[in-house]
């Protein structure tokens, strides 16, 4: 079994232990290789062909085309290699981060001009503070 | 003997990138950002290092799961910009020093630090947007650049402790150099900032500013900092802020603040920018 850590407690935050990157290992390989432009053009013209070349779970590849950026992250990705999924869409970081905490890419624009999200209340699940 | 002069600590938002190479630095969501790095752009043009030691994290670019080293130091005579996913970005390959880099590398091995050396490497906007905002869209860096790379993105990252004494090895490998080189130190990423997960968006301005306050009022309470406070409180990817440690334990212990910035929002990060001379 896991052994609890102290970043547990820390909301709507998935460190990327060794847990969770052995987890999305494949999902995050997959990823990087879109850093080579004939890999992003083969996965744009067939992206179900192309994510079968990778063992992953069959989950992880559904939230690849479903663009599920947060259940990525919940089944093992990291935001630095699913940012690349971004890149090769055109979606910037801050629309995939509108889209994981849950409201428009303008909510959460706004949002980071009025200071961001404030630490008061998001600190600690046990503590709410 | 070579010298390290100062140290400079940065942000290196992608996104700040990404408007510099468009052509949108001027427009009023950028603008602050680049007007506020305006004086660090002098005093660097100023102080004419011949040499920066880059401490900055790659972003699963040059490094993916396969292999992960926690220190890594560049050897090579240059690194290329890396593609992340939209083609690589227009600035200038980035030049190595071999003899600095070879001598670090061998000291610091020696003073007990396990790093692992690199010969190829492509360099992310980890180490290029920080190379942009302190020197603008030159045709050629003007300095050499020695990359130091640190594992920030695979929990656990080396602790804030050892990232202190590795910056005070390379001062002590760098003041042993027997050419005369002026080094600027500048330790990268950060400032709080959260980029995944529901709470995607965090932002501590208070915190933030207690950590520049710091690196010049006390630099060994900032070493002692544990990874949870950082998570926690500047948002799990403001782990990156354990870089800005090498830069400071690669100063003296008396310093002093030339210049600071802080201004949010860069994209999804506070944007900090400090910089700090040897006394």
């Amino acid at each position: 079994m896991r052994k609890p850590r102290d970043y547990d407690d820390i909301p709507g935050t998935y460190v990327f232990d060794f847990e969770r990157s052995h987890q999305g290992y494949h999902l995050n390989m997959f990823c990087m290789s879109l850093l080579k432009p004939e890999n992003r053009k083969a996965f744009l013209e067939d992206e179900r062909g192309y994510l079968e070349k990778f063992p992953m779970t069959a989950e992880q590849r559904q939230s690849v085309l479903d663009r599920d950026w947060l259940g990525m992250v919940k089944l093992g990705g990291n935001i630095y290699y699913t940012s690349k999924i971004g890149a090769t869409l055109g979606k910037s970081f801050q629309y995939i981060a509108a889209e994981m905490s849950g409201v428009s890419q303008q909510e959460y624009a706004d949002m980071m001009l009025k200071g961001g999200r404030s630490p008061i209340g998001n600190r600690s699940i046990a503590g709410k503070k | 003997m070579a010298k390290i002069l100062a140290g400079v600590g940065t942000s290196h938002i992608p996104a700040i990138g990404a408007a510099l190479d468009n052509g949108k630095s001027g427009e009023a969501y950028w603008k602050p950002v680049f007007d506020g790095y305006q004086r660090s752009k002098q005093w660097l043009a100023e102080i004419k290092p011949d040499v920066v030691i880059l401490v900055y994290n790659d972003h699963g670019t040059a490094f993916g799961l396969d292999v992960v080293p926690t220190f890594a130091l560049g050897i090579a005579a240059e690194y290329p910009p890396a593609d992340e996913g939209w083609g690589p970005r227009p600035v200038p390959v980035i030049k190595g020093h071999l003899e600095l880099s070879r001598h670090l590398a061998e000291s610091l091995i020696f003073a007990g630090f396990d790093l692992t050396i690199v010969n190829e490497m492509a360099v992310d906007h980890g180490l290029t947007v920080p190379l942009s905002l302190m020197c603008g869209q030159p045709q050629e860096w003007p300095f050499k650049v020695i990359p130091l790379a640190v594992n920030v993105v695979l929990y656990p990252p080396p602790t804030g402790k050892r990232c202190f004494k590795l910056g005070q090895a390379i001062r002590k490998a760098v003041e042993n150099f027997d050419q005369d080189l002026r080094v600027v130190v500048f330790g990268t990423g950060g400032m709080s900032h959260q980029l995944h997960g529901e709470r995607a968006g965090l932002i501590n301005r208070e915190w933030d500013n207690k950590f520049l306050d710091d690196l010049t009022a006390d630099p060994q309470r900032l070493a002692q900092l544990p990874h949870i406070e950082y998570m926690r409180e500047a948002g799990a990817e403001g782990i990156e802020l354990i870089m800005w440690l090498i830069m400071r334990g690669a100063l003296n212990e008396k310093v002093r603040e030339v210049y600071r910035f802080y201004h949010v929002p860069g994209s999804n990060t506070a944007v900090g920018n400090i910089i700090i001379e040897n006394t």
